[in-house]
């Protein structure tokens, strides 16, 4: 098919689900960064904001498969052999947390502020007050460009092809050598790519048209 | 300066001296009882603006007091001082038995006695009408989920909406999103509610329907310090009117007041208005 067996497309989808792993790995651990940052980031404390800014900019300046390169020869040096799916897991991690952390604050800011006032005069805790009345809130605003988001982390694990990370972007580099038809190979990898993300980019427009209705 | 200014009646204000025509003299058995809220000289700037000017003034239980004056006179700063919104720089404030000026105040405990109803309603738009009453009785004060619905109900009728406890905000008119948060503030059972220009976003209609919900509070005996732009409303459901000027108590009197103005300055103000 195509020029190519049965065995080097199933090759090719291997890797394809290697690049889900290192998404949902990208996305969970992102989620759990990001979400701290976001809190730092809308805090009053200065110091607070001052450490998730840091973070924030500087994954922010530093190009993704640099992130990568430094991350695995980091772990290397400090005595620890790791696989390169944990390396590029934590370089993931920091990536989406920094930008999920910088969307969501915007997110909780994005909530009036006479929203905090009520409660304040409710008598709610700080804590109340954000658990009830705001985080709610900030969640629907969230959908959206969380979703949307995702396909951003599903294009970018394709630099861990930089560490030889056995993803779709890696794998489809490995058939091309063996069967040089760069242009079908990589045709292929396109379409699986865009199979994963154009879901998702359709999800997060019909969650944005949606909360615009309401 | 000051010796002549109007500010000397307000200290002269207790209760008692309003008229007997007054029409909830007979309801108000409490208002010899010590004031619920008490401004003594309170100033507040907002950096070098100096937004209230040594303001005196004291709410008996059971009292209705609105404040009226010119935007900028600091009527609404002055309410906002009264739940801890906002923190006064000198004086002495004291509301519910607690001294706001002196330093540590627990502002939670303060807010469970003090409701405050805001001119753009404020209210939950993620929870529901029943939802937006009950969350602070649950959280706050800890009741079961069956108490605080039935204390909801209790609200709702109060304010005449028990057939849209299951509504979102969004569902509702202006009016009806207005008379919600005045049933949310009621559901903390507080002892006194302040009302910052809450009928200033409604049209005529509306108004009314939420003018007729504080009348029916006054009438029920709840002390409130409101707000407001609704000069004859203030005329007939204030127990006593403050006219404030320039940061300044400037003249105060039962709601006849307005009629027989003693400052040229609440002259002009009561004459511009109608």
């Amino acid at each position: 098919m195509l020029g190519l067996t049965i065995e080097q497309i199933a090759y090719l989808f291997r890797g394809a689900g290697w690049t889900i792993v290192l998404s949902v790995l990208g996305f969970v651990g992102g989620t759990l960064l990001g979400l701290p940052v976001a809190l730092a980031r809308a805090s009053k404390n200065r110091l607070l904001r001052f450490l998730s800014g840091l973070l924030v900019q500087l994954v922010q300046g530093i190009p993704l498969p640099v992130i990568m390169f430094v991350v695995y020869f980091g772990i290397s040096i400090a005595g620890f052999d790791v696989p390169a799916l944990v390396a590029a897991g934590v370089a993931m991690t920091l990536y989406s947390g920094a930008y999920l952390g910088e969307i969501w604050k915007g997110c909780i800011l994005a909530v009036p502020r006479t929203q905090w006032e009520a409660g304040e005069c409710l008598a709610l805790t700080k804590t109340q007050r954000f658990v009830f009345v705001i985080l709610p809130q900030a969640l629907r605003i969230a959908v959206p460009p969380t979703v949307g988001f995702l396909v951003q982390i599903v294009k970018n694990t394709s630099y861990s092809v930089v560490i030889n990370f056995f993803d779709l972007t890696y794998s489809a580099k490995v058939i091309n050598n063996a069967t040089y038809k760069p242009f079908t190979v990589f045709t292929i990898a396109a379409l699986i790519y865009f199979a994963i993300c154009f879901p998702m980019s359709l999800l997060a427009s019909r969650f944005d048209r949606r909360l615009h209705r309401s | 300066m000051d010796l002549t200014s109007p500010t000397l009646t307000s200290s002269a204000l207790p209760s008692p001296a309003i008229p007997a025509a007054d029409p909830h003299e007979g309801l108000r058995m409490t208002s010899s009882a010590a004031p619920l809220v008490r401004f003594k000289n309170v100033e507040k700037s907002f950096g070098a603006l100096q937004v209230l000017k040594g303001i005196t003034l004291d709410v008996a239980p059971g009292q209705v007091v609105a404040l009226i004056g010119r935007s900028g006179s600091g009527k609404s700063t002055a309410l906002r001082c009264v739940n801890g919104l906002e923190t006064i720089n000198g004086g002495e404030l004291e509301v519910c038995g607690r001294k706001l000026h002196a330093g540590k105040v627990d502002l939670l405990e303060l807010r469970k006695d003090v409701g405050i109803v805001f001119q753009s309603y404020n209210l939950f738009p993620h929870l529901t009408v029943e939802e937006n009453i009950t969350l602070a009785p649950r959280k706050v004060r800890r009741i079961s989920k069956a108490e605080a619905r039935d204390i909801a109900a209790e609200v709702l009728e109060e304010v005449g909406l028990s057939e849209k406890a299951q509504a979102y905000p969004e569902q509702l008119s202006g009016g009806q999103q207005q008379r919600v948060a005045i049933a949310r503030s009621l559901a903390m059972r507080p002892k006194l509610i302040l009302f910052d220009e809450v009928t200033s976003a409604l049209d005529p209609e509306l108004t009314g329907e939420v003018l007729k919900v504080i009348e029916r509070l006054a009438r029920e005996g709840m002390t409130m310090m409101l707000v407001t732009h609704e000069m004859a409303f203030a005329r007939s459901v204030a127990n006593t009117v403050v006219f404030m000027h320039q940061g300044r108590v400037w003249e105060t009197g039962p709601g006849a007041m307005l009629a027989n103005p003693v400052t040229d300055e609440l002259r002009q103000f009561v004459g511009s208005g109608l």
